[in-house]
């Protein structure tokens, strides 16, 4: 029974999605309590699947018993168990927050918020390329549906470029991937790393092309430099809740950057090796750039929080880039705090704009909130964590990566970079709170407090940040003994293969 | 017939990349559908192409590669439910937003 426990994360959004949509028309109420107990089921049971992860160990579970390399195989190690209990964790707040608006504006918020969690967590387990396509398939199919969700004409704007860019994605993964079964002759991600270091000097460069083709795709999800332009139009207008889920999306291209060519083009590839490497790291670099200027230049709320996830996925990115172990495990705690911190000031944007009447979240002087203080503090929190100001954790994350950078070659342009976007975040959250709060005319304020349930679900989210850095040194930890795992890819490719080595 | 195959998937790719590039919705859609016809075409290429051959291996007989065709036949699917969501959301952004402009703004006027 213990072997199994592995594919709950894909089996339970998965039941509870078609239960949701067989009780379409049930009580709203019904619906939400199905909803609510699953997503609490599944964080003991993401919290097992940690537990058996730390140890270090793979976890290699062949569907229908089918020995890879040529059945579909989920894989569980120690990166993928912490992704799972991130997404099962962002889900939990995001879904309390729905639950107090956002589900009300169509029938079919709830079965789609959990085909979302079912695809994320497909693709942080799989081990084969084309199922990993088919799960960033159904992550984006739903994601249609949720970016869609309560209509307006900014959201179809929005969607429809959204869904054009991701369907040409989609075009493009399947190229690469068929490019790379022609070349190779297998999907599963650990007998390619094998086939690559193998690969005749003739097909070298049309595996290298395939490989690059992957990147943009990644890239794209990921919301890389030239592909990042859907972003904050999408994430900005869609509804809070969708967009706090979607703080997780953009990891899943970093994931998927970080799994597949660091198995693929890591080490191993011979001639291959950092054949993506090279690209990755000025476009990255560009990314936290061009990142860090979109949150100076934005006027919503929404869209600084937006851009703000651009500059993570720059920072994240840059750090794969560099390919070291200990600058990687920084780079890990800093994706838990950027995931968490942003989908909380999406929630926290959504609540401000709230009691604002018509300005919303426009950065000008409005009437005044109705609880400017303790939103006031709260966002004041959100604004520290996410500069990256002691004594939270987005300090320890920069602090953590800057040490195990110290002395490198390419320090300098990370710390100045990652330190210039720092400062761009702390002038912008400045600007955005001084005229939020401050910076108000002389009507009353008007309309009720923000809801206690919104309150609650924005609150869990940012005392993650606290939470992480008292117990920064655990999940460093962690995070240390997963990059060690990521980089010794050889230890995967037993795991998954075994003692043959896949080639016969 | 490689050469015949290969100019096949070049022209459906080429077409279709062309009208996604175009400004209003419907090109655009019809653009996604020959980009996934010519992906998809692609796919089967990947497994070689054959004739004549058995789909079912027997000992010491060539066999066509099953595997590539279970990928088209995936993406198939979904290229065939995607064509449909982005047609209907093509016609409900002529709706709400009035007209079919990919960006939802009517053509600047000419000379501006």
């Amino acid at each position: 029974m213990m072997a199994h426990w592995i594919t709950f994360p894909v089996l339970l959004p998965l039941a509870t999605g078609v239960l949701l949509i067989f009780m379409a028309r049930a009580s709203l109420d019904a619906k939400r309590a199905v909803s609510i107990i699953s997503t609490l089921v599944s964080l003991p049971v993401m919290g097992v699947l940690v537990a058996q992860a730390m140890g270090g160990d793979y976890q290699v579970y062949a569907l229908g018993n089918w020995q890879p390399p040529f059945g579909i195989v989920l894989v569980l190690d120690r990166l993928t168990a912490m992704l799972l209990m991130l997404s099962a964790t962002l889900a939990l707040p995001a879904l309390l927050y729905g639950i107090r608006s956002d589900d009300k504006g169509g029938r079919n918020f709830h079965p789609l918020f959990h085909f979302q969690l079912m695809g994320l967590q497909g693709a942080f387990l799989t081990g084969d390329l084309f199922n990993l396509f088919v799960f960033f398939e159904i992550t984006l199919i739903a994601s249609y549906g949720l970016l869609m969700h309560g209509a307006g004409p900014d959201r179809t704007r929005a969607s429809l470029h959204y869904v054009i860019l991701n369907l040409v994605g989609s075009a493009l993964f399947l190229i690469g991937v068929g490019t790379l079964y022609g070349v190779l002759g297998s999907l599963n991600m650990a007998d390619l790393a094998v086939r690559i270091a193998a690969v005749p000097a003739g097909d070298a460069p049309i595996v290298h092309a395939a490989g690059l083709i992957l990147l943009a795709v990644f890239g794209l999800k990921a919301a890389m430099l030239p592909l990042y332009f859907w972003l904050p139009s999408a994430y900005s207008s869609a509804s809070p809740s969708v967009a706090s889920l979607f703080a997780i999306m953009t990891k899943l291209g970093v994931y998927s950057i970080l799994r597949v060519h660091g198995l693929l083009f890591g080490e191993q590839a011979g001639p291959l090796e950092d054949a993506v490497d090279r690209w990755l790291w000025p476009l990255a670099i560009l990314t936290l750039v061009f990142g860090a200027i979109g949150v100076l230049g934005a006027r919503t709320l929404k869209r600084v929080v937006s851009y703000l996830v651009i500059v993570s996925v720059g920072t994240l990115l840059a750090v794969i880039a560099t390919d070291d172990a200990d600058l990687l495990a920084g780079g890990l705690y800093y994706l838990i705090h950027s995931t968490f911190i942003t989908a909380a000031l999406f929630l926290l944007a959504d609540i401000i704009s709230a009691q604002r009447g018509e300005t919303a979240d426009d950065l000008v002087p409005s009437r005044p909130l109705v609880q400017p203080r303790l939103l006031g503090a709260v966002f004041f929190i959100g604004a520290i964590s996410v500069t990256g100001l002691p004594p939270l954790s987005g300090f320890v994350s920069k602090a953590a990566m800057f040490v195990a950078s110290a002395g490198a070659g390419y320090a300098p342009v990370l710390w100045a970079v990652i330190l210039l976007a720092g400062l761009v975040t702390l002038v912008s959250m400045c600007r955005a709170g001084s005229t939020l709060f401050w910076n108000s005319t002389a009507e009353p304020p008007q309309g009720r407090g923000a809801d206690k349930s919104k309150l609650v679900a924005a609150l869990f989210l940012l005392i993650m940040s606290p939470v992480m850095s008292l117990w920064a040194d655990p999940l460093l930890a962690y995070c240390g003994a997963t990059a060690e795992q990521l980089t010794n890819s050889a230890g995967y490719i037993q795991a998954v293969l075994g003692d043959t080595g896949g080639m016969e | 017939m490689e050469i015949l195959f290969s100019v096949t998937v070049a022209v459906l790719v080429g077409t279709g990349i062309y009208l996604i590039l175009r400004a209003r919705t419907f090109p655009v859609v019809m653009g996604l559908m020959l980009l996934s016809y010519g992906v998809n075409l692609f796919l089967v290429a990947m497994g070689r192409l054959h004739s004549g051959l058995p789909a079912i291996i027997k000992e010491g007989v060539d066999y066509t590669d099953p595997l590539p065709q279970a990928l088209v036949l995936t993406a198939i699917v979904i290229g065939f439910a995607m064509t449909s969501f982005i047609t209907v959301l093509a016609l409900r952004a002529r709706g709400e937003l009035g007209n079919d402009h990919v960006d939802g703004t009517k053509d600047r006027e000419p000379g501006r």
